[in-house]
C-alpha cells in the first residue's frame, strides 16, 4: 500500500512550553516519527550554585508557572533532608493541602482548557463562551476554587510565599478554612457534571505497554516524599532517585531523556493511579470504574481520565485535611528553628505531571554547592517519542489523512499534559 | 462590552512566550470570578499555551519571558513589526528576571554544569527592551492579574495608566502586615515598586523586589537601615540582583 503522510507541528499549541511533532511516512514506511523539545534552556542548576538555603525554594518555584508549589515543596524538602530538619505535623498537613490546591488547579486547567477542545472539535475553550457558557462557568468555578485554596494556604497560587524551610509560615484563618470546606462540598455537583462531560468524549483506543514510575503510598495516596516504585516491580528509596531516572542528554532535544527497565517510562496521574489504585478515595475509585480504568492501564490517552479521578480524590481529601487542621489550636507552631549545615538532601514530590526530584549539596554556610532537578516531563519525553512512533505505526494502514494524524498525535502529547519549559529548566 | 452605555473597542490581542516559566500568561486564565468578562472585553487571536487558533493580525502583543537564543530574537523582531502596541509582561520580560542570574557565569560554564560535554545554544539573558522598542511594561513575578485587568481597561478606553508611585511598604501598612524587618528579615519593600498588594510579606516572605525600583527611592537611607538591622551591603545587593530590576543600582550584567 502506497501511503504518504506528513505531519509537521511546529510549537504544539495548548501545552506548556515549546515542542514539535514530526512524522514522515513514505510509501507506507515510517521514515520519521518524533517528539522534539526545542524550548530555550534556562540553566537553573547552574544558577542555583552559590544560592543561600532560603533562596532555593523561591528560585526553583520559578522553574514552572503551573506547578510552582510542587517545585517549592520539593526544594524545601531537599534542604530539610540536607539539614536534618523534621517539620511539625501541622506543617505537613498544610503542605499537603497546598499541594492538593495545585493538583486541582493544574488538572482543571488541563482538562477544560487544554485537553477538552480536541474532543468537541474546537481549537480552544474560547468558542465555548458563546456555544456552551454553562461548561465555561463550571470550569471557572472549579479552577477558581482550587486557586483560592492555594492562596489561602500557600499565600499565592503562582509562586507561593508561605512555604519555607522548617515548615509553613502561617496558620490559615480558621474561619476562612471552615468556609472553604463548605465551598468544597458545594463543588461536588460541578465535579459530577465534569465526569458526565468526559463520559461523552471518545478516548482514542491505543495501547503501548510501558513502565510507570511514581511515589509509593503507604497509608495515603502519595504526593509528598516516600519510596519510589515502578510498575515493573522496582522499589527504591527517595535518595536513590538517580538510579530510578538515569537521565541522559540526547542530540535532538534541549530536554534530557530518562529510562529504567525499558527504553522509556511514564510518570503522571496515570502512573500514580496505576501504582497506588487501592489508596484512592472510594468516590474517586467509583469514577475510575465508570471509565473502566483499572491498574495497570497502558493507554496514555487515559491520563486525562486519571486526572479526573485525582480531582475527585483531592477534593474529598482536602475536606478531610481541613477537618483535621481545624482540630489544632490557631497558635500551634507551624515552623521549627534550625541551623544550616553541610550536607546533601533529596526531595521527591508528585506534581500534577508526575514525580519531581530536587537534590542539593550544601556547604557549612548554608549555600548550595551543587544542584540537580529532574522534572516529570523530562522523564516522559522518551515515552512520548516512542508512543508517537507506535501510534503512527498502528494508524498508517487505516486510510489516515495528514490532518487526522496530526490531531491524533497532538492529542497524544496533550494527554501527557507536558510541562516543556519545566523539562528544560 | 458596554460600559456606562458606551460600546467599548475590542482590541485584538496576542500573547507570546520566550525564556520563562509561563506563569505570567497563566494569570490570563486566572482570577476566575472576572475571567469571562475579561475574555469578552478583548479578542484573543493568538495564545499558544491555551488555544490552537493563530492569527498574525493583532493590535496588542503581550511578550512574556526574557531572550536567550538567536531564534528568539528573530521571532521577537517579527512580532514587533506586526504589533501596534507591545507590552512586556512580567519581570523576565521587563528585567530578564531570575534567568538573568545566569549572566554572572560564562556561558560555557553554565552549559558544562547542565549538559556536560554536549552544550546547547544559549546567549546571555536580555530583557525585551534591550532588543526592541517596548510601549509598556508590567513587572511582577508573577504579574498581578488585577493590575493587568486595570491596564487593559485603560488601553481600551485610551486613558493613560499611572503605576502607583509608592513602595511595597505602603501596601503592607494598608494590610496591617507586620514589618519583616521587625521579624529580623531583610526586606526590599522600602525601595520596591508597589502595586502588587504586597502578598509576599503578608504570606511570610519578605519583599525580594520582583517589580523593580519604586518611584522615588532613597537608597542611601535603605542601605543604612539594612546595616543597622545587621545586613551587609553585599547581602542587600545579592537580594537586589535576584529578579534583575535593580541593575541601575547594583551595576550587574
Amino acid at each position: 500500500m502506497k501511503i504518504n503522510l506528513n505531519v509537521d507541528v511546529h510549537h504544539l499549541t495548548r501545552v506548556e512550553g515549546h515542542g514539535n511533532i514530526i512524522v514522515k511516512v513514505e510509501k507506507g514506511e515510517i521514515k520519521q516519527a518524533s517528539w522534539e523539545v526545542v524550548e530555550t534552556p534556562r540553566y537553573f542548576e547552574a544558577i542555583l550554585r552559590g544560592q543561600r538555603y532560603d533562596a532555593a525554594g523561591i528560585l526553583t518555584a520559578r522553574i514552572c508557572g503551573i506547578c510552582s508549589i510542587g517545585h517549592c515543596l520539593a526544594s524545601i524538602r531537599a534542604t530539610e533532608h540536607a539539614f536534618g530538619i523534621e517539620i511539625p505535623e501541622i506543617a505537613k498537613k498544610l503542605r499537603m493541602l497546598a499541594k492538593h490546591g495545585e493538583t486541582l488547579q493544574s488538572h482543571f486547567l488541563h482538562l477544560f482548557f487544554l485537553a477538552a477542545p480536541d474532543f468537541i472539535n474546537l481549537k480552544s475553550v474560547i468558542p465555548l463562551l458563546e456555544k456552551n457558557p454553562q461548561v465555561v462557568a463550571i470550569a471557572a468555578r472549579l479552577k477558581g476554587l482550587a486557586n483560592n485554596l492555594c492562596d489561602l494556604v500557600a499565600g499565592r497560587t503562582t509562586h507561593p510565599v508561605s512555604l519555607h524551610v522548617g515548615g509553613v509560615s502561617n496558620f490559615p484563618d480558621k474561619r476562612k478554612l471552615s468556609l472553604f470546606k463548605e465551598q468544597l462540598k458545594q463543588s461536588i455537583p460541578d465535579l459530577h457534571a465534569t465526569v458526565d462531560l468526559f463520559r461523552t468524549f471518545e478516548i482514542p483506543d491505543f495501547v503501548r505497554e510501558t513502565e510507570f514510575v511514581s511515589l509509593k503510598g503507604v497509608d495515603e495516596y502519595p504526593f509528598i516524599g516516600g519510596n519510589l516504585i515502578s510498575s515493573d516491580g522496582i522499589e527504591m528509596k527517595e535518595h536513590e532517585y538517580r538510579k530510578m531516572t538515569n537521565e541522559f542528554v540526547v542530540e535532538h532535544s534541549t530536554s534530557k531523556w530518562c529510562r529504567l527497565s525499558r527504553e522509556s517510562f511514564a510518570v503522571g496521574a496515570l502512573a500514580r493511579l496505576n501504582n497506588n489504585y487501592t489508596l484512592l478515595h472510594p468516590e474517586a475509585k467509583k469514577v475510575a470504574e465508570t471509565f473502566g480504568l483499572k491498574p495497570v492501564h497502558h493507554n496514555p490517552f487515559m491520563n486525562n481520565v486519571a486526572q479526573l479521578v485525582e480531582v475527585v480524590h483531592c477534593t474529598y481529601d482536602s475536606i478531610r485535611l481541613i477537618n483535621e487542621i481545624l482540630e489544632y489550636p490557631e497558635n500551634t507552631p507551624t515552623m521549627v528553628k534550625f541551623e544550616p549545615k553541610e550536607g546533601v538532601g533529596v526531595g521527591a514530590v508528585e506534581v500534577p505531571r508526575g514525580i519531581l526530584y530536587h537534590e542539593y549539596e550544601y556547604n557549612q554556610k548554608g549555600r548550595i554547592v551543587k544542584a540537580n532537578c529532574i522534572i516529570p516531563t523530562t522523564q516522559n519525553n522518551a515515552n512520548i517519542h516512542y508512543d508517537i512512533y507506535d501510534l503512527v505505526r498502528k494508524n498508517v494502514q487505516k486510510g489516515m489523512t495528514d490532518e487526522k494524524l496530526e490531531l491524533l498525535c497532538s492529542m497524544l502529547v496533550r494527554a501527557y499534559d507536558p510541562c516543556i519549559s519545566c523539562s528544560v529548566h | 462590552m458596554k460600559y456606562l452605555f458606551m460600546e467599548s473597542k475590542r482590541p485584538k490581542v496576542a500573547v507570546f512566550d520566550f525564556t520563562d516559566c509561563e506563569g505570567c500568561e497563566l494569570q490570563f486564565a486566572n482570577k476566575e470570578e472576572t475571567l469571562v468578562d475579561f475574555l469578552k472585553a478583548i479578542d484573543i487571536v493568538n495564545f499558544r499555551e491555551v488555544m490552537s487558533e493563530k492569527s498574525d493580525e493583532y493590535d496588542i502583543a503581550f511578550i512574556e519571558g526574557s531572550i536567550s537564543r538567536a531564534d528568539e530574537i528573530e521571532r521577537l523582531l517579527t512580532i514587533r513589526q506586526k504589533a501596534k502596541f507591545l507590552i512586556a509582561l512580567g519581570s523576565c520580560a521587563c528585567f530578564g528576571g531570575v534567568n538573568r542570574m545566569k549572566n554572572k557565569f560564562p556561558m560555557s560554564d553554565v552549559n558544562k554544569e547542565v549538559y556536560g560535554e554536549t552544550p546547547k545554544e544559549t546567549l546571555p539573558v536580555r530583557s525585551i527592551k534591550e532588543l526592541v522598542h517596548v510601549d509598556f511594561e508590567i513587572p511582577g513575578c508573577p504579574v498581578s492579574k488585577a493590575e493587568v485587568e486595570r491596564i487593559v481597561q485603560h488601553i481600551i478606553w485610551e486613558v493613560p495608566y499611572q503605576f502607583p508611585v509608592y513602595p511595597v511598604c505602603f501596601e503592607c501598612k494598608q494590610r496591617f502586615t507586620i514589618c519583616r524587618f521587625e521579624l529580623g528579615e531583610l526586606c526590599l519593600g522600602p525601595v520596591s515598586a508597589g502595586g502588587c498588594d504586597a502578598p509576599c510579606p503578608a504570606g511570610g516572605t519578605p519583599c525580594w523586589g520582583c517589580r523593580g525600583i519604586c518611584a522615588a527611592p532613597n537608597f542611601q537611607e535603605f542601605f543604612n537601615l539594612a546595616k543597622e538591622r545587621g545586613f551587609s551591603k553585599e547581602e542587600v545587593i545579592e537580594r537586589m540582583d535576584f529578579f534583575g530590576g535593580f541593575r541601575s543600582v547594583t551595576g550587574s550584567k
